[in-house]
């Protein structure tokens, strides 16, 4: 820095310390900027450093810098730097001050980063009301790719890509964005400023300041647009390029608060309390031992169940696979447990294979059960050909279904469960009456294994006992019931 | 601790808790929105940040800023919103931050459907993104894999500053099995580069940006550099029962799973079938492959695609022995039995060609 | 007996470009292109050398970082009391 002490004279405004003395990250003239001379960039620059400064506010300060001739923010501003993708940075912004609440981020994005590519992440980060700092710096062309027409060109004005006129009736209108982001209710400070004037200067310096106070303070999500002057791409001398912005842009896009609620906006809710370390195993359920310790089976015994369990969405198909698997976990199987998912859990047939094992298991897939619980003739007619032989089959119903009964060489148990269940309660438990079959006719588990599954999956006391009842109900059914089997 | 019965969804975000990750960005998809759902119920919790971004786009670039802020963070999604993620994991790879991003495959392309389905290996394997870059891939089998490798993933990511990828299918990540989790938990850690907002950090910059040739190329050479080391360093993989086996089978995920049955099945008919599961599918396990290329007289691979990892596998066993493919889309599931038939009906094939 | 100016203009020719907006800028028209070109092949700005306010708009109007440092008397604020 050159020595500036001039003897009977005070410093009044310097480069800010926000910024470099020296450009190094820059390769080359480091002790200027890139843009050009009467680049509107570089005023908006030093509205934000002086800002920093005069908050004090600088060590805390994480700048973004976006895709477009302020690619290069970073090398000027000393603060804490992050380059992201074109348009992104209200999306970067936003992690990075719900990583770091206590930083100050700085959004800096021209027009086509912000107000075409980056379209969505601007709105959703203002509709969130994200707390931290937009500078919108709108010159209405893109720069940095050579004078591209922007979402905010003028209507009629030439670029490269609108070299006879940006048209309405092809490229539609300026993008107001001030305007779209004060229409939602969560910002609390959109401004747009201009650098056509003294007076629009300072009063540009004046929003900037108050936009990264706000979030000093803990408010909300604020925005300042800059219309800002582009003498190159303008193909103007920067005095001219800064009388467009002061006698035509303006036009387009009038200056003015389009949202203050500094005053009135509501404190932000405080952050959650962060648990001890030693309680996040409980937190995820771990630590309490979810489920009791597993019994070792008697060795050299060979048991391979491989269940599929099929019905109509609703019919608690699932479930009954869940507390299956989960019983047998604890009656010391291996178990597994593989839904056929998506749409048909809310409509439809729903089907789950279950396998619980001895050894470990290979594949999830049941593709050749042993053991088939149908709760519907649908089901039944589809998954009854793959049951092995020597299997069994547990059917909703008073009747095997023309065509079924011919598999003569399974254990065929039809019963009404569903109107056991209604007996014993409710008619939705009456999965559960075909699990308690299953237990009477297989031996598979024993039931205080299945309660205690169930008391782990079933909070409600009252659908505990349904589900208790159900269970009993269908064990009957087996054991009282008549039999269907060949 | 005891096991617990939960979905591989539920395991990946419980791992990654427990492995110190305190950021989850979202969009939800089938068949991983569990994820979601179990990161938004568990992350306020433990004090870490939950939000369901705007689009799959979004949330990979707040994953950026997450990370860049020096946070272990995470996002999963399927195929399509894969897809669009590549371009920040992209820069992601470029500006060296690490995070983790499980993709849960279902079937493409397009809309395809919401089946399981590998056709996701090239776009995450090769990079699907722009540029000389690539993301550590890890294959979980199992719900405790789902898990295990999850923890592993954060590690790596911090290790490497690179994105890591845990490839799963819809059916590894729709299925309850027994999990147990380790007793210890990863307390986070802010790295010495992260853009923190404090005067420590303030020096600090997160870019991707070399404009001068010699310097990307500088940069390239060390992110090559780093990937060089990973393949040195993290290959990971099963090797089951191939000690004597004539035919390999090959498969990672849920395919795996299918393939230790028609080993075991193969065995018990007295054919020396074994199993190579890659573990990472980047780094692949290719110098393994190459090894058992001098027994093996012939790989089979098999994929819930139409064969994408069958390239790698080629290209380790470098025309030494016969590689077939057997491919299942669309979410079609290969039985054991499918798979066994193939292998069959080349036991003949390869004694006619030994004799 | 002239009184000293109010105000004092420094020009850093290797940061300025010579775009002329302090000049547009600047109420008593005190600066102007210097003589020389700086090394980055600008015409930078100069002051006049007298008649500077210390307004230090200059300053705000100079898209340049550090270009343009404003100075203002020290007697002034003395008068002031």
């Amino acid at each position: 820095m050159p020595d500036l002490t001039i003897p009977g004279y005070t410093v009044v405004h310097e480069k800010p310390r926000s910024f470099y003395p020296v450009c190094e990250r820059k390769p080359e003239m480091q002790h200027q900027t890139h843009y050009c001379p009467g680049c509107g960039h570089g005023i908006a620059h030093k509205l934000i450093a002086v800002a920093i400064d005069e908050l004090g506010i600088q060590d805390r300060t994480v700048l973004i810098s976006p895709v477009g001739c302020s690619v290069f923010a970073y090398y000027y501003f000393d603060t804490g730097n992050i380059q992201v993708a074109h348009g992104r940075a209200p999306a970067v912004a936003t992690a990075v001050k719900r990583s770091r609440p206590e930083s100050i981020v700085i959004a800096y994005q021209g027009d086509g980063d912000l107000a075409a590519i980056g379209a969505a992440e601007i709105l959703h980060a203002a509709n969130r009301g994200e707390p931290i700092t937009v500078i919108f710096i709108n010159n209405g062309t893109y720069g940095m790719t050579g004078g591209q027409m922007a979402p905010t060109t003028l209507i009629g004005q030439t670029t490269t890509t609108t070299p006879f006129g940006r048209n309405v009736w092809n490229e539609g209108y300026p993008l107001h964005v001030s305007e779209l982001l004060a229409s939602l209710e969560a910002p609390v400070y959109v401004e747009r400023v201009g650098l056509g004037s003294n007076k629009q200067i300072m009063n540009a310096a004046r929003a900037v300041r108050r936009a990264i106070e706000n979030q000093v303070k803990g408010l909300g999500f604020s925005l300042v647009e800059i219309l800002s002057p582009c003498p190159t791409i303008w193909k103007m001398n920067p005095v001219e390029a800064q009388r467009r912005v002061l006698e035509e842009t303006v036009k387009t896009f009038p200056l003015g608060q389009f949202r203050d609620r500094t005053k009135s906006a509501p404190a932000r809710p405080a952050a959650a309390p962060v648990p001890l370390f030693a309680e996040i195993p409980a937190i995820l359920g771990l630590a309490n031992g979810a489920s009791p310790a597993a019994k070792t089976m008697r060795s050299g015994e060979t048991i391979d169940w491989r269940v599929r369990v099929a019905g109509f969405g609703g019919q608690g198909v699932l479930m009954l696979g869940e507390v299956l698997a989960e019983a047998g976990l604890d009656a010391g199987f291996e178990v597994s447990w593989l839904p056929s998912y998506g749409p048909e859990m809310r409509s439809g047939t729903s089907n789950c294979h279950v396998r619980l094992s001895s050894k470990p298991i290979d594949s999830p897939l049941v593709l050749h059960p042993n053991v088939l619980l149908a709760m519907n003739e649908p089901s039944l007619r589809k998954f009854l050909a793959p049951v092995e032989p020597g299997g069994w089959v547990f059917y909703n119903g008073t009747e095997i279904p023309q065509g079924c009964a011919g598999r003569l060489d399974v254990h065929f148990i039809a019963r009404p469960f569903a109107e056991i269940a209604g007996n014993a309660g409710d008619a939705r438990s009456a999965n559960m009456t075909m699990l308690g079959a299953l237990l009477e006719a297989t031996g598979m588990l024993a039931e205080e294994r299945v309660l205690a599954a169930l008391r782990r999956r079933v909070s409600s006391g009252h659908w505990l006992e349904v589900d208790r009842r159900a269970l009993d109900g269908g064990r009957e059914a087996v054991t009282k019931g008549v039999r269907h089997e060949s | 601790m005891s096991k617990q019965l939960i979905k591989g969804n539920e395991a990946i975000v419980k791992g990654a808790i427990l492995a110190g990750c305190r950021a989850f960005y979202g969009y939800p998809i089938t068949p991983a929105s569990e994820i979601a759902e179990a990161a938004a119920l568990y992350m306020p919790q433990v004090g870490g940040v939950f939000l369901q971004a705007e689009s799959e786009v979004a949330a990979i670039n707040m994953l950026y800023g997450a990370a860049s802020a020096g946070v272990r963070a995470m996002t999963a999604s399927s195929g399509p919103g894969i897809s669009l993620m590549q371009e920040g994991i992209s820069y992601l790879a470029g500006a060296e931050l690490p995070c983790v991003i499980a993709d849960i495959m279902r079937g493409g392309p397009g809309l395809g459907n919401i089946a399981p389905e590998q056709g996701d290996y090239n776009q995450v394997v090769k990079g699907g993104g722009h540029g000389c870059y690539r993301t550590l891939v890890l294959a979980p089998e199992s719900v405790q894999e789902m898990a295990s490798l999850t923890s592993l993933a954060f590690d790596l990511a911090d290790k490497y500053r690179n994105p890591v990828v845990v490839l799963a299918d819809g059916c590894i990540g729709q299925m309850m099995e027994p999990v147990e989790f380790p007793a210890t938990v990863v307390e986070p850690q802010v790295p010495r580069w992260a853009v923190t907002g404090t005067a420590d950090s303030r020096p600090n910059l997160i870019t991707s940006l070399h404009l001068d040739p010699d310097d990307l190329e500088a940069h390239i050479r060390h992110l090559e550099a780093k990937y060089r080391r990973a393949e040195r360093e993290e290959v990971r993989f099963e090797s089951w029962r191939t000690e004597d086996a004539e035919i390999v089978l090959v498969g990672y995920g849920i395919v795996a799973r299918i393939l230790k049955a028609a080993v075991e099945q193969a065995r018990s008919e007295g054919l020396a079938v074994g199993l190579l599961r890659p573990i990472t599918l980047y780094p692949f396990p290719g110098d393994e492959l190459r090894r058992l290329s001098r027994r093996a007289c012939a790989f089979v691979v098999v994929e819930l695609s139409t064969g994408q990892l069958v390239d790698d596998v080629r290209l380790a066993v470098e025309g030494r022995r016969p590689v077939e493919f057997h491919g299942r889309a669309g979410g079609n599931i290969p039985g054991c039995e499918e798979v066994l038939a193939l292998v069959r009906d080349m036991i003949p094939r390869e004694q006619m060609a030994d004799a | 007996m002239t009184t000293p100016d109010r105000g004092l203009v420094l020009i850093d020719s290797e940061e300025c470009k010579g775009c002329a907006l302090c000049f547009e800028a600047c109420p008593p028209k005190v600066l102007r292109f210097g003589e020389l070109l700086n090394r980055y092949g600008y015409r930078s700005a100069a002051y006049a050398g007298a008649g500077c306010t210390g307004c230090g708009i200059c300053f705000f109007a100079c898209p340049e970082p550090g270009a343009i440092t404003v100075l203002r008397r020290e007697g002034r604020v003395c008068q002031n009391n």
